[in-house]
């Protein structure tokens, strides 16, 4: 996995609460095992019913194209464990989302693809959603993970806490799947051990036992 | 101090730690489905690695093939490749398909309990943030993403942060016409779409315990869009009774070994909880969404909100709501023109939900200018509601009977409905664009859907007898 240590750069502002993966990354009306990802990205908000594009909606506007991090805002992500609704804010170069909070998958699903979730509580927040409007796009704002921090214009500037594990994990890129294989043989004497204690667990026809 | 029977699953299985702090916790059965399976697999093969448990992986079918009478794999053209892309992924780690005209063909939510999958005190991976589906038979399961998937398929553990725990305690009795969906609505328009975000929920108290195991499996179905990736159900007498006998369950010793250990998984009496709710059921009326999050409920005889009368910071999410559901503030929902009906989805489409939908269709015709869909949630259940006639029941009121698959929930094999429509749908999501650019949809228990579509409009069950035939 890709390593994240910071980011700078345009910050789009997306201020809903409860936004959920229907909305992110639309699947109703038609979807291809190899989706335009930067295409699906909030593919019915962007546009009117006529087919144009809402030049009023965020992510069409030009100032906003260039944008490096989301600042969303409640419970972001919520509904379906589709990743693709990460893959999304990839495709575009998104790498940080900040948010009052995150439903749990949508959270897991940008730690697995070295997006950064920050988490904000709503002082901070409050000030970062303000600094950010008034930026208008205009100026960058830093994401520091290795200083957890957020730096900005005029001097702004606020600090975040991260799990320890979440930022190792983002900061050195590890592969998941190896870190949990180092347990090899923890995972395999569980096995050898509920295959006699709960026999019908390990075998998915239980009724041949 | 006692034990959650949350904290007993998760105990009993723990792996080990690793060094992020993250509990493995292992998956005794993982099932996967073709719209995210297919990415897993092409990321597991590029990386040379291979499934490591084939035998307790199986693939399910159900979100790209057309529920349409008479289907074929390639009546959802764009489904083609995901199902392809399935069966070539599952037959290189020797991964079994529930391919379209098996026996455990239908939506994996609904196959998984039915066959004898899924057992009490077992871990179950899907995914698909419905996999809480099956907590209501007293199993723990994890909705999860793509990578996540790829992760089990390697490894047979979810490295994952121990949630907190949740009880919600449901009281009294149901009025008539109410089922578990409007439990499962009542609860969400306590708690909202985020209420339960890091918990992990026990539902309890007599509401639950009364509860078929379907209506168990249809409230826990729910309980991602309270914001939980978990909830379940402690496995009781009924569970076991249930569980008995089908295809893939314990038998003879085996069973009755089994058995005594599922008689222990329950919360112990002074078990702590994180937090605990009462949510009071009691003559519990049918309810209905009116909005565009799930958590936006009202009883079916109710009013949509004013904005005007709510607190400033909560106005233009609800002004936006009304907007794109067409109503204006206030608006009575009963008596709403319905366009579309949908029964069906791993919320409700078990046999006891067709059947409940059917006593208020039978007799009567579906309204005018309403198209009225059902789609049983598995093959079995097609099967078993047609060997009762429900099929001649809905298909002679005007009903489309279709075949199982996600349908117009997913909305992902090229059914879905038109912009400004009006849905009532027995789903899980009325989110907009969800059911189609444009589709509004309320979501609603079985019956209140049957009862739309004979009257062509949105109406309380009890005064459907003076409405219609």
């Amino acid at each position: 996995m890709k390593a994240f240590t910071s980011v700078t750069g345009v910050a789009i502002p997306f201020l809903e609460d409860d936004v959920n993966t229907d909305q992110i990354a639309p699947v109703a009306g038609g979807t291809r095992l190899h989706e335009n990802y930067a295409q699906t990205l909030f593919r019915n908000r962007r546009r009117f019913d006529n087919g144009l594009d809402d030049p009023d909606f965020v992510f069409n506007k030009p100032q906003f194209r260039s944008g490096v991090m989301l600042v969303a805002g409640r419970n972001f992500g919520c509904g379906s464990s589709r990743e693709s609704a990460v893959w999304v804010f990839q495709a575009i170069g998104i790498s940080c989302i900040v948010a009052r909070s995150f439903a749990d998958i949508y959270r897991e699903n940008c730690l697995q693809n070295g997006i950064l979730p920050v988490v904000l509580a709503d002082s901070e927040a409050d000030a970062l959603d303000a600094a950010i409007v008034a930026a208008n796009g205009a100026a960058p704002f830093t994401v520091d993970l290795v200083a957890r921090a957020i730096s900005g214009p005029d001097g702004f500037h606020l600090t975040f806490d991260i799990p320890d594990a979440d930022r190792t994990r983002l900061l050195e890129g590890l592969d998941d799947i190896g870190l949990t294989l180092r347990h090899r043989a923890e995972i395999e004497a569980f096995e050898a051990h509920i295959a006699k204690a709960k026999p019908w667990s390990q075998i998915a026809d239980a009724s041949s036992l | 101090m006692g034990a959650t029977l949350f904290d007993k699953i998760w105990d009993a299985h723990v792996v080990g730690q690793r060094a992020d702090g993250r509990d493995l916790v292992y998956i005794d059965r993982h099932v996967l489905h073709e719209l995210h399976a297919p990415h897993a697999f092409r990321k597991l093969k590029a990386s040379g690695r291979r499934v490591r448990r084939p035998d307790l992986t199986f693939s399910a079918l159900d979100h790209t093939p057309s529920a349409r009478p008479g289907r074929t794999e390639t009546t959802n053209p764009e489904g083609k490749a995901f199902i392809d892309a399935m069966r070539e992924g599952s037959r290189e780690n020797g991964v079994r398909v529930f391919d379209l005209g098996d026996d455990e063909h239908g939506i994996s939510h609904v196959v998984a309990p039915e066959i004898g999958m899924v057992l009490p005190g077992a871990t179950h991976a899907v995914p698909d943030s419905h996999a809480c589906t099956v907590g209501g038979l007293g199993a723990l399961a994890f909705g999860v993403g793509t990578t996540e998937l790829e992760h089990i398929l390697a490894t047979q553990v979810i490295a994952i942060l121990k949630p907190k725990r949740m009880r919600i305690h449901l009281e009294g009795k149901l009025g008539p016409h109410s089922s578990a969906k409007d439990v499962a609505l009542k609860i969400l328009s306590r708690i909202g779409v985020s209420g339960g975000r890091g918990y992990a929920i026990e539902f309890a108290g007599p509401a639950a315990r009364d509860l078929s195991i379907e209506g168990r499996l249809t409230l826990c179905n729910l309980t991602i869009e309270m914001g939980s990736r978990s909830g379940f159900v402690a496995p009781d007498e009924k569970t076991f009774d249930w569980i008995k006998g089908r295809k893939w369950a314990p038998q003879g010793a085996m069973w009755e070994t089994a058995l005594a250990f599922w008689r222990t998984l329950k919360s112990d009496d002074d078990a702590i909880f994180d937090t605990e709710i009462t949510v009071d059921c009691d003559g519990l009326a049918p309810q209905i969404t009116w909005g565009t999050d799930p958590g936006q409920v009202v009883g079916v005889t109710g009013h949509a909100p004013d904005p005007a009368q709510l607190p400033a910071d909560q106005r233009s999410a609800v002004e936006r709501a009304l907007h794109y559901m067409g109503l204006n503030p206030g608006e009575r929902i009963e008596g709403l023109k319905v366009d579309r009906v949908f029964i069906g989805s791993c919320t409700n489409a078990r046999l006891p939900d067709l059947r409940e939908a059917a006593e208020i269709v039978r007799g009567r015709q579906v309204a005018e200018g309403v198209t009225a869909l059902v789609v049983a949630g598995s093959r079995k259940v097609k099967r078993e509601a047609e060997a009762i006639g429900l099929d001649v029941v809905f298909r002679d009121a005007g009903f489309i009977w279709g075949e199982s698959a996600c349908s117009m929930c997913a909305c992902t094999n090229g059914e879905n409905g038109a912009i400004g429509e009006r849905i009532l749908s027995t789903t899980n999501r009325n989110f907009e664009n969800r059911q189609g650019r444009g589709v509004r949809t309320h979501l609603v228990g079985p019956a209140l859907a049957a009862a739309a579509a004979v009257s062509g409009r949105i109406v309380d069950i009890s005064k459907l007898e003076s409405v219609t035939p």
